[in-house]
């Protein structure tokens, strides 16, 4: 049986390669701004990576989710036990949103990350994305996945580009107590740190929210003639109706 | 002043509870919350009632008795305050004001607004003291402590072991107790030699008594009548660290 402390550690310890992760994600996907051929390179060279190292870390990140969320799950079936019956009148005095709904919104974050890569990174969703090729952005002139393409014509799906903000909105409510949180529970944390690393927490989560969800808006926005800094190159091969 | 009271009632530990309504008139505002529980139970003795039973003892807030959950907030909505220190001028004429036992797993009620707060104990028991030759006192200042470990210690040694942090805990957790009780002793030399066993040994009686996981709400510290920090249980669970690898590699 583990101790309480020790379930927490796991949630706080991966929890920051979580965090860490969708900032590299994220600072990755903003390439989408300089337009097709960073992305594709980036992509191409992100996929290329020796197999032990881009399986090794799929891997990792994948345990450190199933950690996570499993975990996640034994501490709410148990806090759930340890308070059978709730106040007739329940009060909150400090605790946020956030803080009191992150199994809801981590359970929508599982969710998300299943969709999200049935959607970009397996392509079962819209198969049709595995046909997108390009030489824009290949190291060598042979033909590369077109993932700059790919993106625009993803976000050009109205529901799933609001799906996606949604998502982000909920992602940065989860890291903005999620993120001071894991201070908290590693220990490193202090009343004359707390509101510091509160509102660096907030922070993050905003800043994870806007760097994500500014491709789908701008995708958006280009869609409805608002904006036209996203190049399209990709000729027949995106058709509207992708 | 006229109150409507809400109050719950729970014949024993397996017994459903309910809740029941009262009206009491005539109380001073002056009063205390427990002297009007008092004025209530005496009116329920004379219309040939059961009283309502209640925990108080020191009436002064030092002693950790008194309990209740009034109107949803763990001693009432005063914050640093005791039940029995929460006076009825804080309330309006012709408030209705529900009144519930702490609601936890490890503290079962015993009877109406009374619980078995006996799991803190036991915490208590597994590292929550100094094994010392006990005696005459020692001389002052032979043992030196600087001030501000004192002052620090003394912050968490205010904790009275009311039970408002778990009471107040949407997770019925016990972390602020236990790491008010375990930093008070861990910050000063004479806890050091045993501060490793401590802390494991009172976590593990912690989680042992059915208590919930920290959440890190902050919800304990809010209700907490002696203002406990946050900061105990951030040190708890660096002390925790600590010792656990400690015993891993040794």
């Amino acid at each position: 049986m583990q101790s309480s402390l020790f379930k927490k550690y796991l949630m706080a310890l991966t929890g920051i390669v979580l965090v860490g992760f969708v900032f590299v994600h994220m600072a990755g996907n903003l390439q989408v701004l300089l337009g097709q051929e960073a992305i594709n390179a980036y992509a191409h060279a992100l996929q290329n990576l020796p197999a032990p190292i881009l399986w090794g870390s799929r891997l990792f990140l994948l345990v450190c989710v199933l950690i996570h969320a499993i975990t996640a799950y034994q501490l709410i079936k148990e806090n759930r036990a340890a308070r059978p019956r709730s106040n007739e009148v329940e009060v909150t005095k400090r605790a946020g949103w956030s803080s009191l709904r992150m199994g809801l919104t981590g359970s929508l974050m599982l969710a998300f990350i299943v969709f999200h890569l049935l959607h970009f990174t397996i392509r079962t969703i819209f198969p049709e994305y595995n046909d997108l090729k390009t030489t824009v952005g290949s190291p060598d002139g042979s033909e590369i996945h077109d993932v700059y393409n790919m993106i625009l014509a993803g976000f050009r799906v109205d529901a799933i580009a609001i799906f996606y903000v949604i998502c982000m909105f909920l992602l940065c409510r989860h890291l903005a107590h999620g993120v001071s949180s894991m201070f908290q529970t590693l220990g490193l944390r202090s009343e004359s740190w707390r509101s510091r690393l509160d509102l660096f927490a907030s922070a993050y989560g905003w800043i994870i929210f806007f760097g994500f969800s500014i491709i789908p808006v701008l995708v958006m926005a280009q869609k409805y003639g608002l904006v036209t800094c996203l190049e399209s190159s990709c000729g027949s091969s995106c058709s509207a109706n992708l | 002043m006229k109150l409507f009271l809400k109050v719950w009632k729970q014949d024993g530990p397996e017994n459903e509870g309910r809740f029941e309504s009262h009206v009491l008139d005539g109380v001073s505002e002056d009063s205390s919350f427990l002297e009007m529980l008092d004025q209530l139970n005496e009116q329920l003795l004379n219309e040939g009632k059961e009283p309502i039973a209640f925990d108080h003892d020191c009436r002064e807030g030092i002693c950790g008795t008194c309990s209740l959950n009034i109107n949803g907030f763990a001693h009432g909505p005063e914050n640093s305050t005791t039940t029995c220190q929460l006076h009825m001028r804080k309330f309006e004429d012709g408030d209705t004001i529900t009144i519930e036992p702490f609601r936890a797993k490890a503290f079962p009620v015993v009877k109406d607004l009374v619980v078995n707060r006996s799991a803190f104990d036991k915490i208590i028991q597994a590292g929550g003291f100094i094994t010392v030759r006990t005696g005459s006192a020692p001389d002052g200042n032979a043992l030196p402590v600087p001030k501000k470990d004192a002052d620090l210690a003394m912050d968490a040694a205010q904790c009275i072991g009311c039970g408002a942090c778990v009471a107040s805990c949407k997770n019925a957790s016990a972390m602020l107790f236990t790491s008010a009780k375990a930093g008070h002793l861990n910050m000063l030399p004479q806890g050091q030699a045993e501060k490793d066993s401590r802390v494991l040994n009172m976590v593990a009686a912690m989680d042992e008594a059915g208590f919930g996981n920290c959440r890190n709400y902050g919800e304990c510290s809010a209700a907490c009548p002696k203002d406990i920090s946050l900061d105990y249980i951030a040190k708890l669970n660096r002390d925790y660290a600590k010792a656990k690898v400690k015993k891993v590699f040794s």
